[in-house]
C-alpha cells in the first residue's frame, strides 16, 4: 500500500497498534476537510506493529491529550516537504477537561463551571487522580 | 496564601511547629488571649458537626477573635442553589479565615481558589479531615512523647474513614512505624493507600478482620465509627455497623501503655465502661483539637505571639 508524502502537515507516528481510530475521534480529525490518512497495523522495527495518522495540513494539537492517550507517539511536523519539528510525547503531569471524574461524591459533579483536572500519580501504571477527590481516573474517556 | 486542604500540604516540620505552638498555648493560655483580636473566622458547615465546628469557634474565641458562619446548608444560600465558589468568594470579603465542612469531596479546594483568604478543610465527604489529623498527632505526641517506633492499629471503617486516611499518611513519614489494619472485608483500606502510602514508604503492615488477635501488639488503637452517611445502601450499613465493639474485657489483653483513640462521635464501637480506663484518651483527643486549631489559625493568619 502506498500513501503519498505530504508537503505541509502532521504525521503522528508510533501510535500503539489499534489506537489510531480512538485518537482520530478524540482529536476531532473527522471534522477536518483536508486529506487525512489513517494507517493501521503497519510493520515497525521498533514496535512490531504500529498505527500512523497523516494529516494534510498543520493543525494545533493538544500534546497533553495526545500524551495521555498514547505517550509513545512521535509527532512530526512537515513544512515544504521537510521535517520541521519532531516531538516525542510523554505522559503529561496534569490533564484538564479530558477525563471526567466518576465519583458521585466529588464536587465536580455539582459545582457549575468547574474544570475537570487530574494529576499523574503513578507514571509506571499510568494512574491519574482527580485533584479534587483523589479518585482514580476512569480507564475510558 | 497558605491553605490547609490536605494534611500532606504541611511538611513534617510545619506539623511539628504547630504542635509546639499548641503545647505553648496549653502551658501559657493567657499569652494568646488577644492574639487574634479584630480578626474573624467564618465557619461554613454544610454538614452537621459538633466537635469540629465548636472547637474551631472555641479556638477563635480563646485567641480573642470573632466567629461568623452557618452550621447547615439549609440556612445558607446553598439552599437557593448558590455554588461553593460564589459563597467562598463572598465570605472571603467578610472574614479573615474560613473553615469549611462540605459533603462533597474537594469543595474546600474549590473554595481556596477563589476566597482570597486562607481556607481550612474541616472535612470534605469521605476524603480528608486534616485538622482532625493534627488533633490526633498532638494527642499522640502528648500521650506517647513522639511518633517513632509505634505499632498503630486502625479499626473499623478503613474504607470511608477519612481520619484514618489522613493520619496514616501523616504517620508514614516517621521511622519505626508499623500499621495493623483491622476491618471487615467490605471496609478495607483503599488499595491506592496501601500501594501509594504504606508500601511506597516501606512500612510493615498487616491486614486482619480480628481485633482480639492483634490487640496485645498495639501501642495505639484508633477506633472508628462505621458512618451511616457514607453508605448508599442502608442494608450494608446495618450489616457492618457493629463489626467491632471494644469492651473492658477485651482491653484486659492489651498493653498497659496502650492509647485508645477515636475521632468521635462514637456509636457502639467503644463501650462506655471503657471511658474510665486511663488508656482511653478520646476525650483528651477532642480537647487537643481546640489547641491545635488555635495554633493553625495563628499560623494561617501569620500572627506571631
Amino acid at each position: 500500500m502506498i500513501i503519498g508524502q505530504i508537503k505541509d502537515g502532521i504525521v503522528l507516528d508510533h501510535i500503539t497498534a489499534g489506537n489510531a481510530i480512538r485518537i482520530y475521534h478524540v482529536l476531532g480529525l473527522d471534522r477536518l476537510t483536508c486529506t487525512v490518512a489513517l494507517i493501521q497495523h503497519a510493520d515497525s522495527k521498533k514496535m512490531g506493529k504500529k498505527d500512523i495518522i497523516k494529516v494534510g495540513q498543520v493543525i494545533d494539537l493538544d500534546f497533553a491529550v495526545l500524551g495521555y492517550l498514547d505517550p509513545g507517539i512521535t509527532v512530526n511536523v512537515i513544512k515544504n516537504g521537510e521535517l520541521a519539528k519532531r516531538e516525542h510525547l510523554s505522559l503529561p503531569e496534569r490533564v484538564t477537561d479530558i477525563i471526567r471524574c466518576k465519583n458521585p461524591r466529588c464536587i465536580t459533579m455539582t459545582e457549575p463551571g468547574i474544570r475537570q483536572q487530574f494529576r499523574l500519580t503513578d507514571p509506571k501504571k499510568k494512574v491519574y487522580r482527580c485533584v479534587f477527590c483523589d479518585s482514580e481516573a476512569p480507564t475510558e474517556l | 496564601m497558605k491553605h490547609l486542604i490536605d494534611i500532606l500540604d504541611l511538611t513534617r516540620e510545619e506539623i511539628e511547629n504547630l504542635i509546639d505552638v499548641s503545647l505553648d498555648i496549653i502551658g501559657n493560655p493567657g499569652k494568646y488571649k488577644d492574639a487574634c483580636r479584630g480578626k474573624k473566622l467564618a465557619t461554613l458547615f454544610y454538614e452537621p458537626s459538633t466537635r469540629t465546628r465548636l472547637s474551631f469557634e472555641a479556638a477563635m474565641y480563646e485567641l480573642g477573635g470573632n466567629v461568623l458562619g452557618f452550621s447547615e446548608a439549609a440556612s445558607s444560600s446553598t439552599a437557593k442553589g448558590e455554588s461553593v465558589s460564589d459563597t467562598a468568594r463572598i465570605v472571603g470579603l467578610y472574614a479573615d479565615v474560613i473553615a469549611m465542612r462540605h459533603p462533597k469531596e474537594g469543595a474546600p479546594l474549590v473554595a481556596s481558589r477563589v476566597a482570597g483568604v486562607p481556607v481550612i478543610n474541616a472535612g470534605d465527604g469521605g476524603h480528608n479531615h486534616p485538622t482532625q489529623t493534627l488533633a490526633d498527632l498532638l494527642t499522640i505526641r502528648r500521650e506517647k512523647g513522639g511518633f517513632e517506633n509505634l505499632t498503630v492499629g486502625f479499626c473499623g471503617d478503613l474504607k470511608f474513614g477519612r481520619t484514618v486516611h489522613s493520619l496514616l499518611s501523616a504517620l508514614s513519614r516517621y521511622a519505626g512505624i508499623r500499621f495493623v489494619l483491622i476491618s471487615p472485608e467490605e471496609l478495607r483500606l483503599p488499595g491506592y493507600l496501601v500501594s501509594d502510602v504504606i508500601e511506597k514508604n516501606g512500612i510493615p503492615y498487616e491486614e486482619t478482620t480480628h481485633l482480639d488477635a492483634v490487640l496485645p501488639e498495639l501501642d495505639i488503637l484508633y477506633m472508628t465509627r462505621v458512618q451511616k452517611e457514607r453508605f448508599f445502601n442502608e442494608a450494608d450499613y446495618l450489616r457492618l455497623k457493629d463489626s467491632y465493639i471494644l469492651t473492658k474485657d477485651k482491653l484486659a489483653a492489651a498493653k498497659p501503655t496502650l492509647s485508645v483513640m477515636h475521632p468521635l462521635p462514637r456509636v457502639n464501637e467503644i463501650s462506655p465502661e471503657v471511658d474510665d480506663d486511663p488508656r482511653a484518651c478520646y476525650f483528651r483527643q477532642a480537647e487537643n483539637g481546640k489547641f491545635i486549631r488555635e495554633a493553625l489559625i495563628l499560623s494561617l493568619l501569620e500572627v506571631t505571639v
